[in-house]
């Protein structure tokens, strides 16, 4: 979108006010530059920490009988690793590429409201410290599923649960913020010629992807303050033995979840759509589609949430709408996949490690789809539901999804936020052992699933255990690699890297922030440049 | 880069064929033993063929593409970046293929939902951590916990060949007959699931959702809990024995002379713990009556 830019902006004087020094610059901090560091950065601690736990769960499930956790501990880590990878993972991680790139897209100086923006973040630390405390008190920590299902987390949850409440809490304050922020961003700070068919695809789910978090955080969080209320103050708003109605909660959190695993995809979504035009070297196909499409599974994201409920005793007639309506994002997600494929379709592609996270996605997040289209049809689900071929699906598209867009951003954008280029081996190597290990991991869990093993179970009949056994394998070989993505990081970030990288760093990049110099400046487009 | 290019492929090719060569039993779901089950088998294999089929065709392109218009090989990109006609294409066929999808699904799913006309009633109902079954018309009602030892799950007996799957007393039908199962819950969430039979339902406290199965072989089938419950999730199984009309009504009568009796020696142990009681309050009075 950046041919006809006029005027870059005068960076001459940005000398004048650089940052504070030392810890006193990340506390303090306005700059959504400084924000969006913060934001990976913590999303990259809580990604190992996560993926830990993960592996605590591979060990225990590499063969069966007991072999190194209890099932109480085991509960334990699956939560945790959960509620981690969703809220402190891919959303923290995602709004700080928000942060890095909304404003340099749009041609903004930063965002429209910077201290509520260092508020959102800082929020985090905190509510995870809180979800962490939880491992340490007596008694278990939170051990009912991420999806927290009443009454085994009301009547029958832990004490921990109150802190496990508070957090999440917590967390959608952060969210709600972060998203408030990014939509009043993209309203009113684009630069004069910035119309909206004129916004990057990036810049276009992320605001969609905002008004999705304005809509459902609300809603977790009446969600679980009906649970404290249900825990300490006597109301039974889910408890069946004093006239609730424990299908409620899951009403209440799939409203919330269903929009919410959109928002976690969307702005990958987005990412992609930059990615593969550079390495095609040719534009984005179908870019007002690819913008319709978006919205598309957004407003149909609200329509799909009783698909997770299906044998939950739901009527005829509520399967057959939500059955349909489930059905119908394949279309809308469809579309996004052949538009893709038609850019890469005649371009002169190469492939840099970004493209090649992008590449990955592409058939992997597929895949995903392809299993998320036979989980839609009701009947087939009543076979798949609460089993590993529910597992299986949603890591192929949040692992090869999401994450995978996640990494691909980083490399892409990290040379021109350090001022470093990486070892292009090494970030082929963190691709294919990450690949591997992805599809070894979870490919079989389809196969265990189909065959009857069902999730969130610390032992297992002994049929399963060939399958289980390489899905560990594969963990391992999966988490492991990841180190390559943290020494490649960090490398760059602290100046070790193969190189100093032009401004445009891609051969085929376009758009605004490639127009800044590399390393970015720390204030950049104070004066607004004009696109034409 | 070109390198790079041949391992994708390679990799891809050899992931598909893995998946042929485990597409064997005990990989796919199980293609059960009632008229539901086969329909879910039927729809599971036609949704999976149709994904295949657009698998080959959309990953055929991109894989076509990746080969032919690499830089390394000289391709110049060409300028196209719009196209109306081929997005109405790719909107509208995929839609008909959904279509064509819906219409068995929206049938089998009706089937699903019709438990008229049973000739057994069974009431299921999940408890941490086992199973209750209640025979409605026959009077029957047992508990089904987990018979595996302790010894084994903890890796100090060697497994045996129904580890986890196997129960002290199983819940018994005869075969051809139609069985609607009430199924509700005493605590928490659990759901009755067993994959050769086509049902899955969530046991809700509070609620009571139907199923129904025709079992159509004589066997022993096996479940697990499909909906975490707590600590012991993994450790209530459901195991099902599909027996002959004859067998049936042998186990009836055998499982009804137990409960008679059971409740039998219940009243009689009743009326003696009564009459102990009783015994004790007069020596009681008397003692009363002789301080007096």
């Amino acid at each position: 979108m950046s041919e006809g830019i006029l005027d870059y902006g005068d960076h001459s004087h940005d000398d004048h006010h650089g940052p504070e020094k030392g810890f006193k610059r990340w506390l303090f901090t306005t700059n959504h530059k400084d924000i969006g560091t913060l934001y990976l950065t913590f999303s990259l601690v809580m990604f190992f920490i996560a993926g830990f736990m993960a592996l605590i769960v591979r060990v225990e499930l590499f063969e069966p009988g007991k072999v190194l956790v209890n099932p109480e501990f085991f509960n334990q880590m699956t939560t945790m690793h959960g509620l981690i990878m969703v809220f402190g993972v891919i959303m923290p991680a995602m709004a700080g590429l928000a942060n890095w790139l909304v404003p340099m897209m749009i041609g903004a100086p930063d965002m429209a409201l910077p201290r509520l923006n260092n508020w959102s973040f800082w929020l985090l630390p905190f509510a995870f410290s809180m979800l962490f405390s939880t491992l340490l008190m007596s008694g278990p920590a939170p051990d009912f599923g991420w999806t927290f299902y009443a009454p085994l987390s009301t009547t029958y949850g832990p004490k921990s649960t109150d802190f496990f409440i508070f957090s999440i809490h917590m967390m959608g304050a952060s969210s709600i913020m972060a998203a408030l922020n990014i939509v009043v961003t993209i309203f009113n700070m684009r630069a004069p010629g910035m119309t909206w068919m004129k916004m990057p695809v990036f810049v276009w789910t992320w605001l969609i992807t905002a008004f999705l978090l304005l809509a459902v955080m609300p809603v977790l969080a009446g969600c679980v303050t009906m649970m404290l209320m249900d825990r300490h103050f006597h109301t039974s708003f889910f408890n069946a033995a004093g006239g609730g109605d424990p299908i409620l909660f899951q009403h209440v959190f799939w409203f919330f979840g269903h929009p919410e695993v959109y928002i976690l995809i969307l702005p990958g979504f987005g990412v992609i759509s930059e990615v593969i035009p550079t390495f095609a070297r040719k534009r984005l196909f179908g870019y007002a589609s690819m913008v319709y499409a978006s919205a598309m599974i957004g407003i149909l994201g609200f329509a799909v949430w009783v698909h997770h409920m299906f044998t939950t005793g739901a009527p005829y007639g509520a399967q057959l709408f939500f059955m349909y309506a489930t059905m119908l994002v394949a279309v809308p997600t469809g579309i996004k996949v052949f538009n893709w494929i038609a850019t890469i379709f005649r371009g002169s592609i190469s492939f840099e490690t970004p493209m090649l996270f992008a590449l990955g996605f592409l058939i992997m997040f597929t895949l995903g789809g392809f299993s998320g289209l036979m989980l839609a049809l009701a009947p087939s689900d009543y076979q798949y539901r609460d089993s590993y071929f529910v597992v299986a699906h949603f890591h192929y598209v949040l692992v090869s999804g999401s994450l995978f867009t996640i990494i691909a951003a980083i490399y892409y954008w990290l040379p021109k936020w350090t001022g470093h280029t990486y070892s292009e081996r090494l970030g082929q190597w963190h691709f294919w052992l990450s690949v591997i290990g992805m599809n070894l991991t979870f490919m079989p869990m389809h196969f265990l699933g189909l065959a009857g093993m069902p999730r969130r179970i610390p032992d297992y009949a002994l049929q399963f255990t060939d399958f289980n056994q390489l899905c560990t394998v594969g963990a391992f070989i999966f988490g492991f690699s990841q180190l390559i993505f943290l020494y490649i990081v960090i490398t760059s970030c602290f100046g070790k890297g193969t190189g100093k990288a032009s401004s445009q760093v891609w051969e085929g990049a376009r758009g605004l922030e490639w127009t800044l110099p590399s390393p970015v400046p720390y204030h950049t487009f104070e004066t607004a440049p004009t696109i034409t | 880069m070109q390198k790079s290019m041949t391992r994708l492929v390679l990799f891809f090719s050899l992931c598909f064929s893995a998946v042929a060569a485990y597409a064997t039993p005990g990989i796919n779901m199980p293609y059960g033993v009632t008229p539901v089950s086969h329909e879910i088998y039927h729809l599971h294999m036609a949704c999976f063929y149709v994904c295949c089929a657009i698998g080959v065709g959309t990953f055929g392109v991109l894989i076509y593409s990746l080969i032919k218009f690499r830089k390394s090989k000289g391709a110049e990109a060409a300028h196209f970046h719009e196209h109306l006609g081929v997005e109405i294409l790719w909107t509208v066929i995929p839609t008909l293929i959904l279509v064509v999808l819906a219409i068995p699904a929206t049938i089998i799913l009706k089937d699903i939902h019709n438990t008229e006309d049973a000739a057994i009633t069974i009431k299921v109902t999940g408890y941490q951590w086992k199973w209750k079954y209640e025979y409605l018309d026959q009077g029957i009602s047992f508990f089904s916990n987990l018979s595996t030892p302790q010894d084994q799950i903890n890796n100090k007996a060697p497994k045996g060949e129904w580890y986890l799957l196997e129960v002290d007393n199983p819940v018994v039908v005869p075969v051809n007959e139609k069985v609607r199962l009430l199924v509700t819950s005493d605590d928490v969430m659990h759901a009755w699931w067993v994959p050769e039979l086509g049902v899955k339902q969530d046991a809700i406290p509070g609620f009571i959702n139907e199923n129904w199965f025709i079992a159509t072989q004589p066997g022993t089938y096996r479940g697990q809990c499909g909906e975490l419950c707590g600590v012991n999730h993994a450790f209530m199984p459901i195991i099902i024995k599909v027996v002959s009309q004859d067998e049936f009504k042998t186990w009836v009568s055998a499982h009804q002379n137990v409960a008679d009796q059971s409740q039998h020696t219940q009243m009689l142990a009743l009326s003696q713990a009564n009459a102990a009681i009783l015994k004790k309050q007069n020596h009681h009075a008397k003692k009363v009556e002789l301080r007096s």
